[in-house]
């Protein structure tokens, strides 16, 4: 396997997923046959021709458990009722990247996966073949059957499966015409569907082993501080509770991958017998917390990097980020010279927006188990990336990393945070500290204070128009705690002859990682939000205004690297314009606010209506027009774009962490307001570009431009722009006034 | 030893009286289909029916439990045909599922009161289960369904 990093945060991995070996059968608890032949890594098929696809990537909600096995099926020629699928085990080698992020499932796996099952469909015509004796050329399939016309003669794939499972796997078979399918582009139900509404276990969290024992970690207070001492007498008195222990994640000097994140590194870990017994036993836990000063991490690379220990309040963050922004910054990217432009305007717009931490705040918050003995490890549980982890699992053990078994499981969301693997490890390291399989817990207050948020973030937009209200430059300067979002080379980059990015950041001990579409779902927020305010002053229908720039980007682009395809781009908004009926009379009785945005390579617009509920702006309907190339299980994506657009209109209007002295202010649902039933629009209208284009990203495309169209349409709504995030605390100012 | 009944069965159960019932429920008693979320009452994601009312499993005492009758959503039907779980299905509600138990078993409650709910009425019902996947939609349409279901009677 090959993995290198993209520009632009992305990683992409290219790997052999025909490579010829056989795995390990794994079936369990499953009522099924025990006869299974292999046709590829991904599919086994039994005698009475039922077919088992195993999925390979970890499962957060984005329908994966579906969407990919109906990818081979496809190729496969399988009826869809004939299929089984299974989580696959954790195998780089023979599954491929296996890790949910970066909107990648389907796009990485789309041709592996075609080719899978294409190569097994032949390898099951050359099994017929050459029982029947007829050319290979001559057999046709449909629908998990096996014909040749001329002799009438027919079989099940299952009859011909032994036979084919000993054909070598073929190379670069041929691929249906995307015209003919017949799985892939029809809507096909969440194969866990029924587990999931009849309470089946399924997550992490209802991961159970003989002996096992219930973990959970006293973390400190407030970023910037450490464990100094601590007395469990009281704790250990109560009833259940095995052991009250302090323990290092990593020892000085570790070498930390990217995916290594922690943000304490002194664990104060209690474990018992179950979970109730253990939270009581927290209680009684007499702990000395200290500041940690300044501290050294070491990257891979043995690069150190300082880890600054203030303990950071909110507004201070704030004040910083405004003295920052002054300073000069890292220039990403100019073109022409916007600083002429910006002095012969006849007007300059500018406007700063900024944005606060945010938590993912997954319903099913972080756990996971591991049973660790000296000569192996079983671990299992959510997360979106084993491959990443297991590296690192292997140093911290001290066991090679064919001794180590990382099971998936369904994850309760993941929203990125579950690519990081701080907690596998720590529910690793107590396992063989206790000599027991342990499953390690966060509570909700652990899981929302212990940070990697998304980064709290600033920008400051410039627009320059001449006298004739054209938009002759375009200035953007962001930052951000402890990094900036800034994504130089997108729209409306390309699209003005004169403009300039620029960024900069500060340390910060809060710790952060990926947050559903990371940086754009701050970027598509400002920017879109600042495009309206110039449309506005350029009295230009704001459709009209973006359609006019990426016309401008395609025909004559300003500078090179410009990674978004304009034509695309404009079909999206076309669409949305359309389909919402933009122009027409009857929806003046809304607030209207739209926004467009690329990322994870497709490209998506929506349109936000706003109507006044008791006297409040309430989002009532949206309507979406995304391009994402084929979409695969059309109902299942539409679905996860309504999700995508509730939980951008819930955190635009909700979402925040804030700190005061380094404690993080928010610790439960009490405090951090998350969207709920009535909040959420009543109707959300999802339409796809219809093409041919191979699969891009969806889960996190259409999260960032309902930042910006929520934010346009309140614009309508209330009278005033929206540059705060959450905009809650600016309508709640503005409805007191 | 307290007893319990849950799901038609009886239980004995060695646990601390203030223990909640979520924990009995998922720990000693291996029913893990009612979920923790925040142990707090915030979420939802834990409701399970105390003598056919919903109540919130993470700040239930096992002691309020004895001698009652506790449904869980393992036990919400016998058959896994239960209007809303049907509904759920055939409108392919859940994302990554986690909530969907506790928003399953809130609105067992709603249908059983009003045959006929209006978007208020499970506005005012729902507003305590919260799902972060965002399938609030979907999950109105299937309460919906599942009411005219069970008003045919399919």
């Amino acid at each position: 396997m090959k993995s290198s990093a993209l520009a632009g945060g992305g990683l992409m991995i290219s790997f052999s997923c025909l490579a010829e070996f056989k795995l390990d059968d794994k079936v369990s608890g499953l009522d099924l046959p025990d006869q299974w032949y292999e046709l590829t890594g991904y599919i086994k098929i039994t005698p009475d021709n039922i077919i088992k696809i195993l999925n390979p990537n970890p499962e957060f909600g984005q329908n994966v458990m579906t969407s990919l096995p109906m990818i081979v099926a496809e190729e496969l020629d399988a009826d869809w009722k004939q299929v089984v699928v299974e989580m696959g085990p954790h195998d780089n080698v023979k599954l491929g990247p296996q890790f949910t992020g970066g909107s990648n499932s389907v796009r990485m796996y789309w041709k592996p996966l075609r080719e899978a099952g294409a190569a097994a469909r032949h390898m099951l015509m050359e099994a017929a073949a050459q029982t029947w004796s007829v050319p290979v050329e001559e057999v046709t399939t449909k629908a998990g059957m096996i014909y040749h016309e001329k002799t009438g003669k027919s079989g099940t794939y299952g009859s011909f499966a032994s036979k084919a499972s000993e054909i070598p796997i073929p190379k670069g078979p041929k691929l249906k015409d995307v015209k003919n399918f017949n799985v892939v582009r029809h809507s096909q139900k969440n194969v866990e569907g029924l587990k999931i509404v009849t309470g089946k276990p399924l997550f992490g969290l209802d991961y159970k082993a003989e002996g096992m024992l219930i973990a959970m970690i006293e973390h400190p207070p407030a970023f910037g501080m450490k464990l100094k001492s601590f007395d469990a007498s009281e704790a250990l008195k109560m009833p259940g509770i095995k052991d009250v222990f302090s323990q290092k994640l990593y020892e000085d000097g570790f070498e930390q991958g990217g995916f290594d994140t922690r943000s304490f590194n002194d664990l104060l870990v209690v474990v018992g017998k179950t979970t109730w017994e253990v939270m009581k036993a927290r209680k009684k836990l007499k702990v000395t917390w200290e500041p940690a000063g300044d501290t050294k991490n070491i990257m891979s690379g043995k690069r150190e990097v300082v880890v600054p220990g203030e303990l950071e309040t909110t507004s201070t963050q704030l004040e910083k980020m405004k003295e920052y922004a002054k300073k000069p910054a890292q220039q990403l990217r100019k073109d022409g010279d916007p600083e002429t432009a910006f002095k012969n305007a006849a007007q300059v717009i500018e406007r700063t927006y900024n944005a606060p931490f945010l938590a993912h705040n997954c319903m099913e918050p972080m756990n996971f188990f591991a049973h660790v003995t000296d000569e192996k490890a079983v671990v299992a549980g959510p997360l979106q990336a084993p491959g990443w982890s297991e590296p690192t699992l292997a140093k911290l053990l001290n066991l090679p990393a064919d001794k180590i078994e990382i099971q998936m499981t369904r994850m309760g969301g993941g929203f990125g945070l579950r690519a990081y693997g701080h907690y596998i490890y720590e529910a690793a390291l107590i396992s063989k500290k206790v000599k027991a399989p342990v499953k390690l817990m966060y509570t909700r207050e652990d899981d929302m204070t212990y940070g990697i948020y998304r980064p709290m973030y600033t920008a400051t937009y410039r627009a320059a128009l001449d006298a004739n209200k054209n938009l002759i430059a375009f200035h953007v300067k962001g930052g951000g705690i402890p990094e900036h979002a800034i994504h130089a080379n997108r729209f409306p980059a390309g699209a003005v002859d004169n403009y300039l990015a620029e960024g900069w950041q500060i340390p910060s001990n809060i710790t952060i990682g990926a947050f559903r579409a990371p940086r754009s779902n701050f970027n598509a927020a400002a920017e879109q939000s600042f495009l309206d305010e110039i449309a506005e002053a350029m009295g230009k229908d704001p459709i009209d205004f973006r359609l006019e720039l990426l016309k401008r980007a395609k025909e004559n682009p300003v500078g090179k690297n410009n990674d978004y395809n304009a034509d695309r781009y404009a079909e999206v908004l076309k669409l949305v314009k359309e389909k919402s009926g933009w122009n027409n009379p009857e929806n003046k009785k809304y607030s209207r606010g739209v926004a467009a945005y690329f990322c994870h390579n497709s490209y998506v617009a929506h349109v936000v209506d706003m109507i006044k509920r008791d006297g409040q702006p309430y989002v009532e309907r949206v309507f979406s027009a995304i391009d994402c190339g084929i979409v695969i299980n059309p109902d299942a994506a539409t679905n996860m774009v309504q999700g995508a657009v509730v939980d951008g209109i819930g955190n635009a209007l909700y979402g925040g962490l804030t700190h005061k002295d380094g404690a993080a202010e928010q610790n439960n649902f009490h405090r951090y307001r998350i969207i709920r039933m009535h909040e959420a629009p009543k109707k959300i209208e999802v339409h796809f570009v219809q093409n041919d284009i191979d699969p891009t990203g969806l889960g996190e495309p259409p999260f960032p431009p309902v930042f910006g169209a929520v934010a346009n349409a309140l614009y309508k709504n209330t009278g005033n722009r929206f540059y705060e995030q959450p905009y809650i605390l600016q309508l709640n100012k503005t409805s007191r006034a | 030893m307290i007893t319990l009944n849950i799901n038609k069965k009886n239980y004995n159960v060695d646990v601390d009286p203030e223990t909640p019932l979520l924990w009995v429920l998922r720990d000693v008693i291996n029913l893990v289909g009612t979920k923790y979320g925040c142990g707090m009452a915030q979420c939802g994601a834990c409701v399970v029916h105390l003598n056919g009312e919903a109540v919130r499993s993470c700040v239930t005492k096992v002691s309020r439990a004895v001698g009652q009758k506790v449904v869980t959503i393992e036990g919400l039907s016998e058959k896994n045909d239960h209007p809303l779980q049907k509904a759920w299905i055939e409108l392919d509600v859940p994302q990554c599922g986690y909530c969907q138990g506790g928003q399953i078993m809130s609105a067992a409650v709603l249908l059983r009161e009003n045959k006929n709910p209006t978007d208020k009425d499970i506005d005012a019902a729902m507003a305590g289960n919260i799902c972060r996947c965002g399938t609030y939609l979907r999950i109105r349409d299937a309460i919906k369904l599942a009411a005219e279901k069970q008003r045919k009677g399919i």
